[in-house]
């Protein structure tokens, strides 16, 4: 009877990847105790593409295209990436009109990206009003990126060298208008976020990632800003951020609430650096074509909505890339992820997991094949 | 809870913020990267749309006179477009409708 005491029994249940508040497929297999998270196993290779095999055959030119599709959301930042990366082993000199052009394309990405995630969490969260409201919002985004380029998601602007669409006084005008006007709708959001009774329930105390342990785990983005640390990408002052001034946001709560509050206050960031950069923006020719094939090694890390990404480029004085490593922030923070969800109850899977805005299509650059399956 | 009720009636009293699509059509937005057609009175086949199609949607045949099109493979990103020296290509700023039967489009002379 004694040793049957001293044996306990656990549930282990699978999360995903078919799962309603995951619109990507990764399974966590939990491993409970009545309530509590006692482990997790996370599992990709639901989505591999073969993306990085895919930019060795195609040639250097065409793979801003491939690229830009790795991921829906940050689309932009991702050919902006891999442009920079290749411009380091060209001779292409980006002008200064391009270089503002880029930052504010990749604000007006972020903007987009933070929106959509405070509607999905607030939907993860079972908040479905705020959800639609802060969709309707994000049209104000999708309808500026519209105007600009022709599409309401890819804005497919950039090339090696410089962008390919620039900006008219009208166009600066829409920009203007849309960002007052969706400061003015986000401000009558703010106080659901800041003071919301329901919200903070879900969120406060849940998912604590300690700063020392984001430090260890190397979480990127918002993630490790939500834990204190004011790591930001956009200071290492790439395109023309190094001409605008501002601080990276941080909040000390190390819970999911002051990861929410972070995205929730780099929208208002973004719509400052967008109007700023838009008044300092000089005229001037958009492009420098390149006259060389990318030769040497490069490596650029750029800050996207979820964190920073990583580009690895290696040509060898022809057409076709040698290799074209990339890494992705939602692959950074799955480690931390995991260990923000020991501890807590199954309830609050869906905002935990949510908090770190995961993009599983993006993560999946290898999979793994066991011999003889 | 003042501020909820007004936006809830402001809510109740406006139009939808989306559009009854198949009834209605929005007008489209200048400069949509729509439909891509080719001009072949234009076109002195020299390739270059060919070469430069990220996605290898366009095959051009210049002993034939002929261009295949892939409306399944198109992106849509207009660099043919752009980079087009007679002015043969056409970017049009409605969407293509979708299909039943994947077939290319084939232009001749």
């Amino acid at each position: 009877m004694s040793d049957q005491k001293t044996v306990k029994e656990f549930t282990v249940f699978p999360f995903g990847p078919q799962h309603p508040v995951l619109p990507e497929p990764l399974q966590l297999t939990f491993t409970i105790d009545e309530e509590e998270i006692v482990d997790v196993v996370p599992n990709l290779g639901y989505v591999h593409r073969g993306i990085e095999r895919a930019c060795e055959l195609n040639d250097y030119k065409r793979n801003i295209y491939l690229c830009e599709r790795i991921c829906g959301i940050c689309n932009y930042m991702h050919s902006m990436a891999y442009c920079e990366a290749i411009e380091k082993i060209t001779d292409a000199e980006v002008p200064t009109r391009a270089k503002y052009l880029r930052t504010v394309w990749s604000e007006l990405a972020r903007l987009q990206s933070h929106l959509l995630w405070l509607g999905l969490f607030a939907d993860g969260m079972g908040f479905e009003s705020l959800f639609m409201q802060i969709w309707r919002d994000r049209e104000i985004v999708l309808e500026l990126t519209e105007k600009t380029a022709g599409h309401r998601i890819h804005l497919s602007t950039n090339l090696i060298g410089g962008v390919r669409k620039d900006m008219d006084e009208k166009l600066i005008g829409a920009y203007h208008e849309g960002m007052t006007e969706l400061k003015a709708r986000m401000d009558d959001v703010a106080p659901v976020f800041y003071r919301d009774r329901s919200v903070q329930e879900r969120c406060v105390g849940k998912g604590i990632l300690p700063k020392s342990e984001a430090v260890h785990l190397g979480a990127v983005g918002p993630t490790v800003r939500g834990s204190g640390i004011p790591q930001d990408m956009r200071k290492l002052g790439y395109e023309a951020y190094g001409e605008l001034d501002f601080e990276p946001v941080t909040y000390d709560g190390e819970d999911t609430y002051a990861r929410t509050l972070v995205r929730f206050d780099e929208v208002y960031q973004s719509i400052d650096i967008i109007n700023r950069a838009l008044d300092q923006m000089p005229e001037g020719p958009i492009i420098n074509k390149n006259t060389t094939f990318p030769d040497g090694i490069a490596i650029n890390r750029v800050e996207q909505p979820r964190g920073e990404v990583f580009y690895y480029v290696v040509g060898n004085g022809k057409i076709h890339l040698e290799r074209c490593r990339v890494r992705t922030p939602t692959l950074a923070n799955i480690p931390a992820l995991l260990t923000m969800l020991v501890g807590h109850e199954v309830a609050d899977i869906p905002p935990i997991v949510l908090s770190i805005d995961p993009c599983i299509s993006c993560t999946e650059r290898f999979t793994y094949v066991k011999e003889g399956e | 809870m003042p501020k909820m009720l007004r936006n809830v009636l402001k809510n109740l009293f406006s139009p939808p913020a989306t559009v009854k699509y198949p009834y209605e059509k929005p007008e489209p937005v200048p400069g949509t990267r729509g439909r891509v057609t080719f001009d072949m009175a234009r076109c002195d086949l020299c390739q270059d749309c060919e070469r430069i199609c990220p996605s290898g949607a366009i095959t051009v045949y210049p002993d034939e006179k002929r261009i295949e099109y892939d409306p399944f493979r198109c992106i849509y990103c207009h660099l043919c477009v752009d980079n087009c020296m007679q002015k043969a290509i056409t970017g049009e700023e409605v969407v293509r409708a979708p299909e039943y039967e994947k077939a290319k489009d084939v232009f001749e002379d």
